[in-house]
């Protein structure tokens, strides 16, 4: 497929049509809305199902019954919205259906801004919703990638029946960028055996988080751990700038991840040991890829665009081993290279403090430097 | 049940192949069984059991999946009609419906049922409007009667604090997508076989692709209402049937060769 | 007068009384024993034979404990020639 000058939100809409989307139920809201916009558009033309529904709220619960009935089915927010859909979330985990949601992230918290943020991190990675049970979370940092991550999201939510996040930021969603879409995949396949679709020659099924008894929910919780570990055995996903000799490695994903790729190549030119360690999956986490920087490296600098949420996975990664340094701009704002460049600077000059606490206050009282 | 018909005889009633031989936590005399066992009848006359997928909601009913021998799912509080949209979306062919009590249609959920109705979703909502939170022990619902005394309105519902009842049979028939919206009761034999031609009524309209329809059974709650069944019953006659007039609030004009129907 | 007979689950039974209350011929009673689940559930006490099959026991019974039979006229059995019938 020859390439295309795409706008974010289009291409991850458009990406999930040829994917094999059958539903998609969403609501407005910025910086998505052209998501929801080019499903009404496609998804009718091509005879699915689009429904703009009347909230968030109803949204993801349109998407947990299309997702009962076995339809391959998603919907799209921003951080708001996605705050509103959590215990839906929460009940598509507990009962083990298919689901795809895109996150495109934006500053808050509250009604915040429009501005791309990454403050959902720790939302999507850890408290999706209540219970115990996370999704899978793919960040991609170009159109391209996400394109081929939306097409992944739906094939690792049908393979493990659960819910799979893309998240992206205000950037991405919005931002035009050439890239290649996939072929159009045929839809209308047969519903799998679990799947609500009358019960015509065999046992009703029902789908259900409810577990009544303690000794019942246990034992789906420990099934739940068990999909879980092996997820987070097979589904590592991630990229590698530069390590070998890299004394300073910049942690970051998503579109933090491309500005410090800029600043790491401008080092690079002058002959710097930086390297760029980008995770692509933010569940399940690369924790032991990150833990073994620690071997090579001296010093690691995260960079993200919230107050540092990736940062309690490295610390949890690296422990004390060696000093971690953080640099975040929050509220919609995005880092320059050259403020990443100046940082990483400092540190190969070992002139700046690593980070003991989060909570420290620097001289301007700011808990970043 | 294992039970000769004898050669003089002929069965006359028999719990209904829907219902599925569960033993049911509800409490005696609730009618919560008295509803299912109907529309249990009701798919069965219209043989419907294989097409059809139940949305169960939160309540006392919140099992309801265990007990109807059809395809069912759970649905988050309120978000029934939600999670009948989508499966109803996808799978057309499907009678798909809801069954929801007063805390979980008219309170959270009133902006789903509102919105099914407002887009005419082609599903079926049993409505068991018992005014109280009956699974939560007896706290007050959008349903309550003015003056009623529940958990959380021990004084008595005062309107000035807490507003009036909701009457959900009158709300939806105003919006165009409704195309059956009634009310009825289950208090005696000859009120609950009214409320069951109702269902087949709904039913039907689903069944003719239609839009949304509702039936709304006023219900009793003998436990939390602090009476024996019989009483219970006896209160829904008494002071719930005034409060929520028993009716036809919409029927659509293609429904009304049924809706007619001495029989 | 036509005449039935109504059989009851008694272990399906919850002892609401709601058919005792509806019976137009009084022949429901509550049993004297508990069920396995602790209730007392309704038993036909029945030996004039007044039962007449009207059903209005299990259309008001909310656990469908409650089959119904009725007799089908002499004159009627002879006419269809079945020795069975169910409706």
């Amino acid at each position: 497929m020859p390439k295309q000058l795409l706008k974010g939100n289009v291409a991850i809409a458009e990406a999930a049509v040829r994917a094999g989307c059958e539903a998609y139920f969403g609501y407005p809201i910025t910086p998505q809305t052209e998501l929801l916009e080019h499903m009404s558009e496609r998804m009718i033309e091509l005879d699915r199902v689009f429904l703009q529904a009347e909230s968030e709220v109803a949204a993801i619960n349109m998407v947990y019954g299309a997702a009962s009935a076995g339809a391959k089915t998603m919907t799209s927010s921003s951080s708001p919205g996605v705050s509103l859909m959590q215990e839906g979330f929460s009940y598509i985990a507990g009962s083990q259906v298919p689901v795809v949601i895109v996150d495109v992230m934006r500053g808050g918290p509250g009604l915040g801004n429009i501005q791309p943020s990454q403050s959902d991190y720790h939302q999507v990675t850890k408290a999706t919703g209540h219970g115990d049970y996370n999704a899978i979370v793919l960040a991609p940092s170009t159109i391209q990638e996400a394109i081929d991550l939306t097409v992944l999201a739906f094939d690792l939510a049908e393979k493990y029946r659960t819910l799979v996040f893309v998240i992206a930021d205000g950037a991405i969603g919005q931002m035009m960028e050439p890239a290649e879409l996939p072929p159009m995949r045929p839809v209308g396949s047969k519903r799998p055996d679990w799947a609500l679709t009358g019960a015509k020659d065999r046992d009703v099924n029902i789908i259900s988080s409810i577990y009544l008894g303690s000794d019942k929910l246990e034992a789906f919780n420990q099934e739940l751990q068990k999909k879980l570990a092996i997820i987070r055995k097979e589904e590592v996903r991630y990229q590698e700038l530069f390590l070998e000799d890299a004394k300073v490695v910049v942690l970051a994903f998503g579109t933090s991840a491309r500005v410090a790729q800029t600043a790491v190549l401008r080092l690079r030119e002058e002959g710097l040991p930086v390297g760029l360690f980008r995770p692509i999956t933010v569940w399940p986490f690369p924790e032991k890829q990150v833990a073994q920087l620690a071997a090579n490296a001296e010093s690691l600098l995260v960079v993200e665009m919230n107050a540092g949420q990736m940062l309690y996975d490295i610390r949890a990664a690296i422990d004390t081993k060696i000093p971690i340094s953080f640099l975040g701009r929050m509220g919609g704002a995005i880092p320059m290279p050259g403020e990443i460049e100046e940082r990483i600077r400092t540190m190969l000059d070992n002139k700046i403090e690593p980070e003991i606490s989060l909570w420290q206050e620097s001289g301007n009282g700011h808990p970043s430097r | 049940m294992d039970t000769l018909v004898a050669e003089h005889e002929k069965l006359v009633y028999e719990r209904p192949q829907a219902l599925a031989d569960v033993y049911t936590h509800y409490c005696p005399g609730c009618t919560h069984g008295t509803a299912h066992r109907i529309v249990a009848e009701v798919l069965d006359e219209m043989g419907l059991s294989e097409r059809t997928i139940l949305v169960a909601s939160v309540g006392c009913s919140v099992f309801s999946y265990n007990y109807f021998n059809v395809d069912a799912c759970e649905a988050a509080h309120g978000r029934a009609p939600a999670m009948a949209t989508g499966i109803k979306r996808v799978n057309p062919d499907n009678i798909v419906f809801t069954y929801q009590g007063d805390g979980d249609l008219a309170s959270i959920g009133m902006a789903e049922i509102v919105h099914v109705a407002g887009r005419g979703e082609n599903i079926t909502t049993v409505f068991i409007n018992n005014a109280i939170y009956g699974m939560t022990g007896g706290q007050m619902a959008p349903t309550t009667l003015l003056g009623q005394k529940t958990t959380s309105s021990p004084f008595g519902r005062d309107a000035k604090l807490a507003g009036y009842p909701m009457r959900m049979a009158e709300l939806l028939a105003v919006l165009p997508g409704t195309v059956y919206s009634v009310r009825r009761s289950l208090h005696d034999a000859r009120h609950i076989n009214q409320a069951k031609k109702a269902i087949r009524i709904a039913f039907e309209a689903q069944v003719r692709g239609l839009g949304f329809s509702l039936v709304e059974l006023l219900s009793s709650c003998p436990t939390n209402w602090g009476m024996t069944p019989a009483e219970a019953l006896e209160w829904v006659e008494s002071d719930m049937v005034p409060a929520y007039p028993l009716g036809d609030y919409k029927v659509a004009e293609e429904l009304e060769d049924l809706s007619k129907r001495k029989k | 007068m036509a005449r039935g007979r109504i059989v009851i689950d008694v272990e399906r039974c919850k002892g609401c009384e709601l058919c005792r209350d509806a019976c137009p011929k009084d022949v429901i009673e509550l049993a004297d024993e508990l069920n396995a689940k602790g209730y007392r559930p309704v038993i036909l006490l029945d030996p004039e034979h007044d039962c007449t099959g009207c059903a209005l026991c299990a259309v008001v019974c909310p656990d469908a404990c409650i089959t119904v039979y009725r007799d089908i006229p002499q004159r009627q059995r002879e006419a269809s020639g079945h020795a069975q019938a169910v409706a």
